[in-house]
């Protein structure tokens, strides 16, 4: 099982309260995490990726066990504490702005 | 007894705002979609419980939201909440999706328009400015974006095609973003005409379809600006707001970035009507429901101040069609005032008397329930008002 906190807009958009829990058959990376994540929940499609291209947008990241993924290549595995569930992956919005 | 239901569009979220027809006093609801940018709401006249809304945040992007209870609850179109399966399949969440048409079938090869610095940059989609639901059918809805083009929805919001004729006329590579964006900010459906469209696009121009989209020209003859290279250009002018009395849907009035101006066939021709405004600057216009020839502007200073002159927040109101203009004051702040009304942020419901609101940037909405003589603020401190349209509802 899969952890992934969503930030607070993302959140409500989604109707979720808590941090939200996938299942992922194969290899646990970026792409199959939002994949998944787009799957389960489709309001999300197009708000942490473009829909067409499939670039994370500019102002969200992505971080694992203390570390940013987000330059990482799609479909590089994330850390074995992300696939194991141990540790959740953070989608982190740019605390930009007013 | 007749009610009126205020769709306020505001940085920071929604608000409705609802009365009975003496519009005195008034129920609040919001924030709907609280934290976020809310361009524009606006109800669907076949359904007028049918609400559509533009959501978006430089975050996330852009979120198209329907309501089907006047406001009450709000969904992506065929994304229902909590729905992993429909009828169809799984939802695939395509309302929010707005891809310019590049097909061989019905898309041009147009990828570039103009940059601030003349060069020929990539037409990239941002947000939708403005919603405009079809008067007869509740399943369509008209969406301009940012960078300008026109999208449809046949489906009630949930896909969207683009009207790519306007894009791929011709003028595309000369359309220049305003300060605000090349946004496309202005759509009016000919009540008597199902094939004639007007949009306008800041900083390219006025534009009409006579095909129901298929095609698509320049109708900027007349307006004159000072500030591009060729004043008289056929493309490039910064249309802030047009708008038509649906009896009357040749005749259009236009507040441009200067210049209130005026057409009497159809946009072929204008010609200006600013008079004897203290300046003929602004970004809202509207006409009264009743009297065709009664218009109203906000005259704001600029180019680079964007707020009343001398700090008096006036409404200028023409009963002859422009050049005759009375400043309307009573009940509006006549000193320290030194906000902004954007070009969506005014409308006019349809009771008698004709009700006027509008929204500013200091977060009020104020209303006139007697064509403007009198004015009230209906909320006072919302954040920044994108947009605010009426429903008057039997």
């Amino acid at each position: 099982m899969i952890r992934v906190v969503l930030p607070g807009h993302l959140r409500t958009l989604a109707r979720v309260s808590a941090e939200v829990q996938l299942d992922i058959k194969g290899p646990v990376t970026q792409r199959s995490v939002l994949d998944a994540l787009e799957a389960q929940y489709p309001m999300l499609r197009g708000t942490i990726r473009d829909h067409v291209t499939q670039e994370r947008r500019p102002f969200l990241r992505f971080f694992a066990c203390e570390e940013d993924y987000s330059l990482e290549p799609p479909d590089t595995p994330l850390p074995d504490a992300i696939a194991s569930g141990k540790e959740p992956l953070l989608i982190i919005g740019a605390i930009a702005g007013g | 007894m007749s009610q009126v239901r205020v769709l306020v569009g505001t940085r920071k979220g929604a608000f409705i705002l609802t009365s009975d027809g003496k519009r005195q006093n008034w129920d609040v609801s919001g924030p709907h979609f609280a934290g976020w940018e809310m361009y524009h709401l606006k109800g669907s006249p076949a359904n007028p419980n049918r609400i559509f809304a533009s959501q978006c945040s430089g975050w996330f992007g852009q979120i198209v939201q329907r309501s089907d209870d006047g406001g009450k609850t709000w969904t992506q179109p065929g994304t229902p909440p909590g729905e992993q399966t429909a009828p169809g399949g799984a939802p695939k969440g395509e309302s929010n999706k707005f891809v310019y048409d590049t097909s061989a079938e019905t898309g041009k090869p147009l990828t570039t328009h103009m940059w601030y610095d003349g060069t020929q940059h990539p037409w990239e989609f941002k947000r939708v400015w403005h919603l405009e639901p079809s008067p007869t059918d509740q399943d369509t809805v008209y969406a301009g974006v940012e960078d300008a083009g026109l999208f449809r929805s046949n489906d009630g919001g949930k896909n969207w095609k683009e009207l790519s004729g306007l894009r791929g006329h011709g003028t595309g590579p000369r359309w220049q973003p305003g300060a605000g964006g090349m946004c496309l900010h202005t759509i009016i459906l000919d009540p008597k005409d199902p094939g004639r469209i007007y949009i306008a696009i800041s900083a390219a121009g006025a534009f009409r379809t006579d095909d129901a989209g298929k095609t698509w020209r320049p109708i900027n003859k007349g307006l004159h600006s000072q500030y591009i290279p060729d004043p008289n250009a056929e493309v490039g002018h910064c249309v802030h707001h047009v708008a038509m009395h649906r009896s009357r849907p040749s005749v259009l009035f236009m507040q441009k970035h200067w210049d209130v101006m005026r057409s009497d066939n159809a946009g072929d021709s204008w010609k200006e009507v600013s008079g004897n405004l203290p300046t003929d600057f602004g970004f809202v216009i509207d006409v009264h429901a009743h009297e065709p020839e009664t218009i109203y502007v906000v005259p704001i200073k600029s180019d680079g101040e964007h707020f009343p002159p001398d700090g008096k927040l006036r409404v200028y109101r023409s009963k002859t069609g422009g050049n005759e203009w009375e400043a309307l004051t009573k009940g509006l702040p006549q000193k320290d005032c030194y906000l902004n009304v954007l070009r969506d942020a005014m409308c006019v419901d349809s009771l008698d008397k004709c009700g006027v609101y509008f929204g500013t940037t200091g977060g009020q909405v104020y209303a006139s329930a007697d064509a403007g003589d009198n004015w009230t603020p209906i909320v006072q401190h919302l954040p920044a008002v994108l947009s605010v349209e009426v429903q008057t509802l039997a």
